[in-house]
């Protein structure tokens, strides 16, 4: 009973991690079918039914329904949820045959479920590399936000019952959870809401594909990504993201360690557990040649069976926190790509300024006829004479004319990179905010799961320990 | 005998081992437990030794209630083993243990005694009873022999080991009906100096065995009895074994599942460092982590130290059990032999069975207390999580 309660508590406090409390309203139907807002009985119902902690974690996750006035006008109307993953077979690109897995997106209009009819959702299927593509698209177009991360491409920091192939259909599910989760962040995400090509992957299955590739946003991604992956010294760097990028690395760092080894972990808790099993078996067979001590023995090798199979649906609820902090590993990554992005407006403001300086010393040099720095103008005077004061004029003219668009240039450049730069703090102190929200609530999940796993384990115990006295 | 002031132990000078009685033998104050503290021993490790005296009457509780199916038989005669000291002289180095004794018997002299005997003199008991009794099954004894260099003879580990060993053999002695009632038995419990005894016993006895020696026609054939008693014991040594294996992995899981948490733990320390909301929480699962390491060592010591040498012992116990080899020599005696080793058995039986609800209960018990320790450290830290939250929720 307990163990049920947990594991259903733990996904609606899974979705509430999702930052704001608007999203409550999209809590996929799977784990609950009314928002917290229209039926409070199912929640205290809910809340009665807990045990002590969860019953003080409930109320406070009520409590808290005003957070932020961000314009969320999309899940304002509309309830998000990735409802089922499918096989499917198709020709590829070299047209070979290929299994992949689509994922059914649904919207409903919220208004509906308040109002008790239930009207057939929009829906279509879209497969990961979509959801890639979209991602790919909102890094190019809005490069001064943290753009919500994706689910794990491949299966990483799995312990050994895990599966790592793509096809499992406990990563197939693991996925789905976690692309809905990518899709209401960004709808949550007051700028990238707002954005058609989003919209147009919710609601348009065909051609949303062409619509996207329409917007050029591939010869962006392809210079950006050039730049990006260029070594540049930038001489004045913003030290605020300078920071945030040695945050990046840092936590980045922290959290892989920390699957790591939680992985590993993971394994050996379940052997502990596993070889428990073994009493049980051993109980019985020695029960088999015994008179007063049978019974005794007996029934405490099945409270051993039972406890060696408590392992499995303890280590299912682990992996989702694990999902969690993977989150936030590829959040980080995220970070460190909008502080690189700084980075790479700063350097371009430096080039042109200092394109400009150069410029403006070239044109000293020509009006004033000394030749202090260095060109090729310089040394063919020497070795073939001055030039006459006509292409001296016409050069002139020309440096000028330079000069002009570079300061246009270096002025541009300026306004970019302070834009970008006020854009993405603000995106980044949103950021900050709901990280520690987040990584907050997964704490005390993390908590609750391990308080549930001892209680298990107590009862267990105990009920072995009766039998054992019965002997 | 009255209580005595205690010796000085040091090196007795320059004897033959003859002459090398118990130094303190002459006995101690029976129920002085600080008098064992006096000589300042100190074991080899450094630690001085262990008085355990107040586990003495603690452990006699524990067997009065453990053995409520007596059948209504008053116990009149109860004997610890306690106290081990380390001996130095110049011929060798031993330990003793000190034997105290209670009882209303009309057999023993007085109703109190405080005796100091080494593993030699258990030995001698046992192989007197033996003797003396052949119809009966005589609870064994820890290993005589160690590998020196393999084992420490005088760890502290090894010492208490051997005298746990040695306090369950007596009580299994002083709770036989007719095993405890034997001379010799009588004789370790009470002589001040039981080399003189154990040379007058052996005269007694001479004569008693010729008797036996020289007895009647051979057993034509084991009765179907002792075959099934040898059938479960085989079977029963086979679980046994089966539980020891089974014991030692889930110790071995755990170890290495410890190792991974000691890792675990200062990950959340290490990323507290450079948090700034979240470096309380991140503190706190670190904490947490932490305590329940702590929980699960104690655990796989417990496991070590109480479970598994107490399972072994059993199965020594069993080697012991097999049926006497030498049936041949009591021809005359067969019917009183069947008796008695019924007897035995059904008693070894009714011991077994409360010796393994006794050690699986245990071992419940240290499970679930591992679970609490854990429980109650993840308790405490949801509240500070949560208020913090509170405080949050009521700026924003």
């Amino acid at each position: 009973m307990v163990i049920h309660i947990c594991l259903e508590w733990r996904k609606i406090a899974f979705c509430q991690c999702l930052n704001i409390l608007d999203i409550l309203f999209s809590v996929p139907k799977k784990f609950c079918t009314q928002t917290p807002r229209q039926s409070s009985d199912a929640w205290s119902l809910q809340t009665m039914k807990a045990s002590r902690e969860e019953k003080i974690y409930l109320r406070q996750k009520h409590r808290r329904t005003d957070v932020g006035t961000h314009n969320l006008h999309l899940l304002k109307k509309m309830e998000i949820s990735v409802a089922e993953a499918e096989k499917r077979t198709g020709k590829n690109a070299v047209n070979m045959q290929e299994t992949y897995t689509v994922y059914l997106i649904e919207m409903r209009p919220v208004d509906a479920a308040s109002e008790g009819t239930n009207p057939v959702p929009d829906s279509l299927w879209r497969r990961y590399s979509e959801f890639e593509l979209l991602r790919n698209y909102l890094l190019v177009t809005y490069p001064f936000l943290v753009v919500p991360p994706l689910p794990e491409k491949r299966a990483e920091f799995v312990w050994h019952k895990l599966s790592a192939d793509n096809m499992d259909p406990d990563f197939v599910e693991r996925r789905r959870v976690g692309l809905e989760n990518f899709l209401l962040r960004v709808a949550s995400h007051p700028d990238l809401s707002t954005d058609k090509i989003f919209y147009s992957f919710l609601t348009e299955e065909n051609g949303w594909k062409e619509t996207v590739f329409e917007t050029g946003f591939q010869a962006k991604a392809d210079s950006r990504l050039k730049a990006l992956n260029a070594t540049f010294r930038v001489k004045n760097p913003d030290k605020r993201f300078a920071e945030m990028k040695h945050y990046g690395d840092e936590l980045q760092s922290v959290i892989s360690q920390l699957l790591r080894v939680r992985a590993r972990a993971a394994d050996r808790l379940y052997g502990v557990y596993k070889v428990h099993g073994n009493y049980g078996r051993v109980f019985s067979e020695w029960s088999a040649i015994e008179k007063e001590m049978g019974d005794g023995l007996q029934s405490a090798g099945h409270h051993m069976d039972a406890y060696a199979a408590s392992v499995d649906d303890i280590l299912e609820e682990e992996e989702h926190y694990a999902d969690q902090m993977k989150e936030y590993l590829f959040y980080a990554d995220a970070l460190r790509a909008v502080c690189r992005k700084h980075e790479l407006t700063q350097y371009e403001l430096e080039m042109a300024a200092q394109d400009l300086t150069s410029k403006k010393q070239q044109r000293e040099e020509l009006a004033t006829g000394t030749i202090r720095t260095f060109s090729l103008k310089g040394v063919t005077s020497k070795l073939f004479g001055q030039e006459t004061p006509e292409q001296r004029e016409a050069k002139l003219k020309m440096l000028e004319t330079q000069i002009e668009e570079g300061e246009e240039l270096v002025k541009e450049r300026n306004a970019e990179c302070e834009e970008f730069v006020k854009s993405a703090w603000v995106d980044i102190e949103r950021f900050k905010e709901q990280k520690d929200h987040d990584l907050r609530e997964a704490l005390i999940s993390y908590a609750i799961m391990q308080i549930s796993m001892c209680k298990k384990g107590i009862q267990v115990w105990n009920n072995a320990k009766e039998c054992f006295s019965k002997m | 005998m009255s209580a005595g002031a205690p010796r000085s132990l040091a090196s007795s000078g320059q004897k033959s081992i003859q002459d090398i009685c118990h130094p303190l033998s002459a006995e101690e104050s029976a129920l002085n437990p600080g008098s064992a503290a006096d000589t300042g021993l100190i074991l080899p490790n450094g630690t001085p030794v262990d008085t355990s005296s107040p586990a003495s009457s603690s452990s006699l509780l524990n067997r009065l209630q453990l053995d409520d199916d007596l059948d209504g038989e008053t116990r009149d005669l109860f004997v610890t083993v306690e106290d081990p000291k380390k001996h130095v002289s110049t011929m060798e180095t031993y330990i003793t243990y000190r034997v105290c004794t209670k009882t209303t018997r009309t057999e023993f002299d007085l109703p109190e005694y405080s005796v100091r005997r080494r593993y030699q003199d258990f030995d001698w008991l046992r192989n007197k009873l033996e003797e003396s009794q052949p119809t009966h099954l005589i609870p064994p004894l820890p290993e005589k022999f160690v590998m020196k260099g393999v084992v420490d003879r005088f760890s502290e580990e090894f010492v208490e080991t051997r005298r746990k060993a040695l306090d369950k053999f007596l009580k299994r002695v002083a709770d036989h009906p007719v095993l405890s009632f034997n001379e010799h038995f009588n004789a370790f419990l009470s002589a001040k100096d039981l080399n003189k005894r154990q040379g007058l016993a052996l005269l007694t006895k001479m004569g008693e065995s010729v008797k036996y020696v020289t007895g009647g026609y051979k057993l034509r054939a084991r009765p179907a009895e002792f075959a099934a008693m040898g059938d479960y014991l085989d079977l029963f040594t086979q679980k046994m074994g089966t539980i020891d294996r089974i014991a030692q992995r889930i110790i071995k899981e755990q170890s290495e599942f410890l190792m991974e948490l000691r890792e675990y733990g200062p990950v959340y320390s290490s990323w507290s460092s450079f948090e700034e909301d979240l470096h309380d929480p991140l503190e706190g699962v670190s904490g947490c982590v932490s305590n329940c390491s702590s929980a699960l060592e104690e655990l796989t010591e417990d496991m070590s130290e109480d479970f598994l040498p107490v399972l072994r012992e059993y199965v020594l116990y069993i080697e012991s059990m097999k049926v006497p080899s030498d049936v041949e020599k009591c021809q005359d005696r067969v019917e009183c032999f069947n008796a008695d080793l019924k007897a035995d058995w059904d008693r070894w039986e009714n011991n077994k069975r409360q010796d393994f609800r006794q050690l699986l209960t245990g071992m419940a018990n240290k499970n679930i207390q591992h679970y609490e320790k854990c429980l109650a450290a993840w308790e405490s830290l949801v509240p500070l999580l949560q208020d913090k939250q509170e405080a949050e929720g009521e700026t924003s």
